[in-house]
């Protein structure tokens, strides 16, 4: 269901960015976390019904290149800044899960003229001593569905955690995920509180905060945490573990799409 | 006979400083050794004494003409209890004379500023009247990324950075502004500076990543293999160190090479298992019991070295290998050279033959030995094993070898 896969560049093609894009509508950049594999999924292609959705891989993820010129997250904002450029994008409306929703409350108060309005699934970003958000970049494959999925037994579940065939697709799989971790984990380890609770005051865009009611990965606590600090913020829990974008599509999408209007 | 030190194989004295207490189901009842051992287990009365034995140990093969005495750094590690090498290397320089004080090293990405390192090694160097050997490693992940809370993707950058500083500190003769990604220093002036000139020999210490061996050849380094699995595992690793020196269009001097073996020496090869497997069981079960998750941060090791198949050295896989491993296995497959006099020398010689190596490091004190063990095992090596592999590589100067050490040590 994807119209259009594209790269684009920035910075005479120091920074590459491969952008997924499908839909029609307004703008919708959606910004993905450490565990999504291709970029697109069902919750996404219920969205493009509505809107014009990209879907940017993060710089050294999949197709995308140039994280190593890349020294935090503000020059990550700034990457992105220069995408929606490339794109001919003024504003969308934002969208991101965990590490993505990090992206995109960063991108939404340094540059607030970007953001129409800003959807938040479990996002990362702030920390709390009395509840640290699992260590997710390093937890071993075989650990991860229990974490990630409210049912690890779900089919959506097991289809996730479905491993290679041959040796040769697992050793390529296996330098995939270590690849897109470590081009995420650059921008939040050790700890991933970078600042974000002092910008978060300057969020103005109508902001969603979505999370799943049983995610295991990043505590509810953090959901009131983010309500509390984003002025306005909704909040809205849905059945679902961390991946909830995936265990529940129809509803996170329905609930996104009503959030946002047209 | 050997008349210059510099002419001879070089074997050295290799100390991890490991806790020996640690419960009987230890591997069972907790994840990793390393990174989140809980410290409860740690038990300050029973490690009173324990930094003097070890150095007892180190200072006894000294006497016993050990050609070199090796300490290196971890951190949050219940089998390397030795965040601070340079301490370690500091009270030896008081009660050694001949040996070199091979640090191996100093983790450099880990110091801010990493002139510390310079200041530092400066300073042993002329406290051992020019015995140091400055040894620069990465790092293992489990000390850089998560003890240390260094981000895996620079590690290797600022690793190369603080490299330069480092010698330029050492090698330029004015002040000078240090202006670096991750350093800045307007007035770099260290006092005091090394007594070799232009400074102390530097050893890499790597674990077999590719762009280690191309860095380390470039530059004319001695390269390090510190592994605990052996001459036999070993050997791809060297042989790609050997492939990139080549590539450079370097010579092939075996004193460009270091590796470090566990050995155990008994009158009998019957009574080296009786007397060694308990403590090699503990340092294989025990000690390299590390948590899958911990066993390498997503960007610790590149791409590259990714792509060429190979595993880090410990993890779940390292663990199912070791679990069905007895003292048949720990020997057969090298990672123990172990028996009488005769069975050491003659596995031992083809150990530095086929790795191509002038500067042999050997772990004698291996997981729980005691001190009196550990004694036993070093003076046997001294006696009847060091003298025969001395002459394996006539012909071959050691241009790595510390100046200060005194001729015919």
């Amino acid at each position: 269901m994807i119209d259009d896969d594209r790269t684009l560049d920035i910075r005479e093609g120091a920074v590459r960015f491969r952008v997924l894009s499908a839909g029609r509508g307004p703008h919708l950049v959606s910004f993905h976390s450490f565990h999504e594999r291709g970029g697109w999924s069902p919750f996404l292609d219920r969205l493009a019904a509505r809107y014009t959705v990209h879907a940017p891989f993060h710089p050294g993820v999949q197709g995308s290149s140039g994280v190593e010129t890349l020294d935090d997250v503000l020059d990550l904002v700034l990457a992105y800044d220069e995408l929606f450029d490339r794109l001919g994008i003024g504003a969308a409306h934002l969208v991101g899960h965990f590490f993505g929703g990090m992206v995109a409350a960063e991108l939404a108060a340094t540059l607030r003229q970007r953001a129409v309005k800003l959807v938040l699934v479990s996002p990362l970003g702030l920390w709390r001593d009395d509840a640290p958000s699992q260590d997710l970049l390093i937890l071993p494959q075989e650990d991860l569905p229990a974490v990630l999925f409210r049912d690890p037994a779900s089919e959506v579940a097991r289809r996730w955690a479905a491993a290679p065939q041959t040796e040769e697709e697992t050793l390529a799989a296996q330098i995939e995920s270590i690849q897109r971790r470590a081009s995420m984990a650059k921008f939040v380890w050790p700890i991933p509180d970078k600042g974000l609770q002092k910008r978060l005051h300057r969020i103005t865009a109508p902001t969603l905060v979505l999370w799943g009611d049983a995610d295991r990965a990043n505590p509810v606590v953090y959901a009131e945490e983010w309500q509390r600090r984003v002025k306005g913020a909704a909040l809205l829990l849905v059945p679902g573990g961390h991946m909830v974008l995936h265990e529940a599509p129809d509803a996170a999408a329905a609930a996104v799409m009503e959030f946002l209007g047209t | 006979m050997i008349t210059d030190a510099r002419g001879a194989m070089k074997i050295c004295f290799f100390h991890l400083m490991p806790y020996r207490f640690l419960p009987e189901d230890f591997e069972n009842r907790y994840r990793s050794v390393w990174v989140d051992v809980p410290h409860h287990l740690y038990d300050p009365e029973k490690t009173r004494g324990l930094y003097h034995e070890f150095l007892d140990e180190l200072e006894f093969a000294e006497a016993q003409g050990f050609d070199g005495l090796c300490v290196n750094e971890h951190h949050n590690n219940a089998y390397g209890l030795m965040p601070s090498p340079n301490l370690m290397a500091a009270a030896l320089t008081r009660r050694t004379s001949r040996a070199a004080v091979i640090v191996l090293g100093n983790s450099l990405a880990a110091y801010n500023p990493p002139l510390r390192v310079a200041e530092e090694f400066a300073m042993l160097d002329l406290l051992s009247r020019g015995r140091l050997v400055a040894g620069f490693p990465v790092g293992t992940s489990m000390d850089m990324n998560f003890a240390y809370g260094i981000d895996p993707a620079t590690l290797r950058d600022r690793y190369h950075e603080a490299h330069d500083l480092v010698i330029q500190a050492w090698t330029r003769p004015e002040v000078f502004a240090f202006n670096g990604k991750y350093t800045q220093v307007r007035y770099v002036n260290i006092w005091p500076q090394p007594l070799q000139k232009p400074h102390p020999p530097v050893w890499i210490p790597g674990g077999g990543s590719v762009e280690t061996w191309e860095w380390t050849a470039k530059l004319d380094y001695v390269y390090c293999y510190l592994s605990y699995y052996g001459y036999k595992r070993g050997k791809a690793t060297m042989d790609g160190f050997w492939e990139a020196i080549a590539r450079v269009g370097a010579d092939d001097n075996p004193y460009r090479a270091g590796f470090l073996q566990l050995v155990c020496v008994a009158d009998t090869d019957a009574e080296a298992e009786r007397l060694y497997f308990p403590h090699v069981h503990y340092f294989y079960q025990k000690c390299l019991n590390v948590w899958e998750g911990f066993a390498e941060a997503p960007g610790y090791r590149t791409v590259k070295t990714l792509q060429t198949g190979t595993k880090p050295q410990v993890g779940a896989q390292a663990k199912k290998i070791r679990q069905s491993l007895n003292w048949q296995k720990y020997l057969e497959q090298g990672y123990v050279i172990a028996g009488s006099p005769r069975t050491v020398r003659e596995q031992l010689t083809d150990c530095i033959k086929s790795l191509r190596v002038g500067h042999l490091m050997v772990l004698l004190q291996i997981g729980s030995m005691p001190k009196e063990l550990t004694l036993h095992n070093t003076a046997l090596f001294a006696r009847d094993v060091m003298p025969h592999v001395r002459d394996l590589w006539p012909g071959y100067k050691d241009r790595w070898w510390p100046s200060g050490v005194p001729n015919g040590a």
